[in-house]
């Protein structure tokens, strides 16, 4: 297989991974880089630092549209950034020092995890009828557009939301991916943000999480143009699509449907890891 | 930040990073797609080889290096400055809001977005060697 077959099937794979996760909401990240580990044979860390370019880019584009909308709370998000900043750093500090076999086993459980959490039943929470101290004091709370005009929200759990924003922050930094799933519970669960203010939100610090890690991996020579170019080329234009198509497609079913393949693949990166160790 | 307490100002910010955002990503697919044909018709019948990792030859490790690459009219120069540019996008939409911040007057945020343009600019020029 020379590299002119292996760029095109890799944009294809790409292009496939984009579309779906636009379309179920757990992004490409979780996709492409078992793809490109399983698949393809590609090194994890070569893997990884394509996935993260790829997340930068259909997060940056779909924040663009979000935060014209004004869903986006740019408050709580700049707050919280300093948790993801710092926690991705670190994760990608953690990714040249954990053997390759450690970080395939953690991917696959942070896999099992975003599965675990889509099948769970929602409890409905009840918005938050009092102002928190520590978000007032912060500026949070805020309003978002309601179907009657702008309904005004409270911002509750600021410090155990930061704490949740490291560790995403980390499993970004660690395994290239944007780590989604954990920011939208952080703001949705823990700091009672409206359900389509924490996805729009977390959509929104994916990219600057993502940047910060992608520095790290960048001089460490993780980015490699080869490989990057068709991942980026295709998740772009598979988001695009994938968060069009939304709108005619039953979310639900297709969310079963790829959960089924996530735990599948969740399993295989897990042998994969455990295999490579002995 | 929308609903009763919204200001003019407010908005226009949120316009700005929502042009940002999407001209970056805009510009850096472009690059990457020119330094691609670049890169295929050149290296197209090699082999490619990712198996095991060796890192990047220093000139695709820093930015200094990319830059020299790019303006060679190498393919993998040019798409690494493509990645370049969309890792610098988040970063500028930081720096956009310190200073937006500053406008609206609101200095506990102006402090907040430093700290986090700090953190991005360590990693960025340091990476953590």
């Amino acid at each position: 297989m020379h590299i002119l077959e292996f760029t095109t099937l890799i944009w294809m794979g790409s292009f496939m991974a984009g579309f779906i996760g636009a379309l179920t909401g757990l992004g490409g990240g979780v996709v492409i880089v078992p793809m490109l580990v399983l698949g393809f044979g590609v090194d994890i860390h070569y893997a990884a630092g394509a996935s993260l370019v790829s997340v930068i880019a259909t997060s940056s584009g779909a924040a663009a549209a979000y935060v014209k909308e004004g869903y986006t709370n740019i408050r709580v998000g700049m707050f919280l950034e300093i948790a993801t900043t710092l926690g991705a750093l670190i994760g990608a500090f953690l990714a040249a020092k954990l053997p390759i076999a450690a970080i395939s086993i953690i991917f696959g459980i942070v896999l099992l995890h975003s599965v675990y959490i889509s099948f769970r039943l929602r409890r409905k929470l009840l918005p938050a009828a009092r102002p928190d101290p520590l978000a007032a004091r912060l500026g949070m709370d805020a309003a978002y557009p309601g179907p009657g005009g702008p309904e005004p929200y409270h911002v509750h759990g600021v410090p155990g939301g930061f704490g949740l924003m490291f560790g995403a922050g980390a499993i970004s930094g660690l395994l290239g991916i944007g780590s989604g799933a954990v920011k939208v519970m952080a703001m949705d669960r823990v700091m009672r943000l409206p359900f389509k203010v924490s996805t729009t939100t977390s959509n929104f610090m994916i990219g600057v999480t993502a940047a910060a890690s992608a520095g790290v991996y960048l001089n460490r020579g993780y980015l490699d143009p080869g490989l990057a170019m068709p991942v980026v080329l295709g998740v772009l234009p598979g988001s695009l699509l994938g968060s069009h198509a939304l709108v005619r497609f039953s979310a639900a079913r297709l969310r079963t449907i790829f959960n089924v393949v996530i735990l599948f693949l969740a399993l295989e990166m897990i042998y994969n890891g455990i295999t490579r160790g002995h | 930040m929308t609903g009763s307490g919204e200001l003019p100002a407010e908005r226009w910010m949120q316009t700005i990073i929502s042009y940002l955002l999407r001209g970056g990503v805009a510009l850096s697919a472009v690059l990457v797609f020119a330094g691609g044909i670049i890169y295929l018709a050149r290296h197209g019948l090699e082999m490619p080889e990712y198996r095991t990792f060796r890192g990047e030859p220093a000139e695709f490790c820093c930015l200094s290096g990319i830059a020299a690459d790019a303006f060679s009219l190498r393919g993998r120069g040019l798409i690494g400055l493509g990645l370049l540019v969309l890792i610098a996008t988040p970063v500028a939409r930081v720096a956009f809001s310190v200073f937006s911040f500053l406008r609206l007057r609101d200095y506990k945020y102006v402090f907040i977005t430093l700290i986090v343009f700090a953190l991005l600019l360590y990693s960025l020029f340091f990476g953590m060697h």
